[in-house]
């Protein structure tokens, strides 16, 4: 899976936790949660959406790792099939 | 609230229902309201029709009671509203729904002899949540004016009537928050656990030792509620907030507050809340720490008589036994009512919060 295709598929996700804001105005360096007013329930929300979505295990003790939009990609990116 | 259409019937004629069953859901000019239904038995006849816009008031079905004959005469399920005729409430409280939009129909009444009160009216009116599809089709004030207006009216109230006083409390989560990781860890991610979740949970498991703060105040005297319903505090991306109940959140397990928490915020963000769920709590919790907010000082939403906040979780320096060490450390408020309770047990509330987030296990 390219890096476009998991970054739709996080855009996807975020469509439907936050549909009234615009994730594609999101810089890669910016935190997510902060940016979106993402509360702790729909960033869960957020995390099981991309791990339905891609497959992806992730352990509680990575959510720290998963902040901007560039680590999140990142994080994907290396363990998605 | 004047009419309101209806927009979709979820029974059909011969359906069996039993009481608390959504069976309809009608527009307001406010939002979409799920209609209850207060009695088992079966649907025998759907009297008004999908789209149909009535007066409030108007019996959208009959309903046979278990144990009657089927020719039973028609029972009104109430569309916005059961027959004003079978409303008992009290004249304000009547006048305040209507500036308010709320129907009285939905309201459990806590006066004497179930009479509504001004305060049922403004519980019931504030938390109402304006729809998903209302927002998307007209992002307009109208929808968010309701609610706001409701707010305002509650919290108003509350600032003018109630004596608050507030206490905190700095609470080391070390052992909650070891203990919640162990238990995550074993779970898929669809099933982990917040932890708000222990929070809310270590608030209901308090009240049981301090029951005075699990009250309304109503008719100038502190009125204990026998269930320890936690209203959890709820903001909606379109702006306001709703505060459903996690009903009898003392008898549930972690993972049924969780599971309650996720049913209630997510219907609570798409619109589709029940009207008793809105006003049922007993106690309010309300958590923004998310936000970075340290430290809560709320406002007492009436006729309860307490209101609990949670701050950050921040990592600090943390004595005990005579050591240092960094530990994660909360900011947990109590708004009180003075009238209801002295700042005595209210401290003794909070000791017994923080007990119970000492273990856990026992949650």
């Amino acid at each position: 899976m390219t890096e476009d295709q998991i970054r739709a598929a996080i855009f996807e996700v975020l469509r439907k936790i936050a549909p009234e804001a615009d994730a594609k105005s999101l810089s890669p360096d910016d935190d997510l949660r902060q940016a979106l007013d993402i509360d702790s329930f729909d960033f869960l929300n957020f995390l099981v959406g991309v791990h339905e979505k891609l497959s992806v295990d992730i352990p509680e003790q990575d959510y720290g790792k998963l902040r901007t939009l560039s680590s999140i990609i990142d994080y994907l990116s290396a363990r998605v099939a | 609230m004047q009419a309101g259409k209806l927009v979709e019937w979820l029974v059909k004629p011969g359906d069996h229902v039993k009481r608390g069953d959504t069976i309809a859901v009608v527009e307001t000019d406010k939002s979409n309201v799920e209609i209850e239904v207060f009695q088992s038995g079966t649907i025998e006849q759907l009297i008004v029709k999908q789209g149909q816009k009535v007066p409030v008031g108007t019996v959208l079905a009959s309903i046979r009671g278990e144990g009657e004959p089927a020719a039973a005469a028609p029972v009104p399920v109430a569309a916005a509203a059961k027959p004003a005729a079978r409303i008992n409430a009290s004249p304000i409280s009547r006048k305040l729904a209507r500036e308010l939009g709320v129907d009285l129909s939905t309201i459990k009444g806590t006066g004497p002899h179930g009479v509504i009160q001004r305060a049922d009216v403004e519980r019931a009116a504030a938390p109402a949540p304006p729809t998903a599809p209302a927002i998307l089709a007209a992002p307009a004030v109208e929808p968010l004016s309701g609610m706001r207006r409701a707010i305002a009216a509650a919290m108003a109230r509350s600032n003018r009537e109630i004596p608050h006083y507030y206490l905190e409390t700095r609470i080391d989560l070390h052992a909650a928050l070891g203990w919640l990781e162990q238990f995550n860890a074993r779970r898929p991610i669809t099933e982990r656990v917040l932890v708000a979740a222990l929070l809310i949970k270590a608030v209901a498991r308090a009240l049981t030792e301090v029951p005075e703060l699990n009250a309304y105040w109503v008719d100038d005297r502190p009125q204990p509620q026998e269930s320890i319903n936690v209203g959890i505090a709820v903001s909606l991306r379109q702006g306001g907030l709703v505060i459903p109940a996690i009903h009898d959140t003392d008898t549930k397990s972690i993972e049924e507050t969780m599971e309650a928490m996720r049913d209630l915020i997510t219907r609570a963000r798409s619109g589709h809340l029940k009207s008793s769920e809105l006003a049922d709590s007993t106690i309010t919790v309300t958590n923004l720490g998310d936000l970075g907010v340290e430290t809560v000082y709320g406002v007492i939403y009436p006729p309860q008589v307490a209101l609990v906040g949670f701050g950050k979780t921040i990592e600090q320096a943390w004595v005990e036994s005579g050591m240092v060490g960094i530990r994660p450390i909360v900011s947990a408020t109590l708004a009180a009512d003075h009238r209801a309770t002295d700042g005595h047990r209210g401290a003794q509330f909070l000791t017994a919060l923080n007990q119970s987030l000492q273990e856990p296990d026992k949650l």
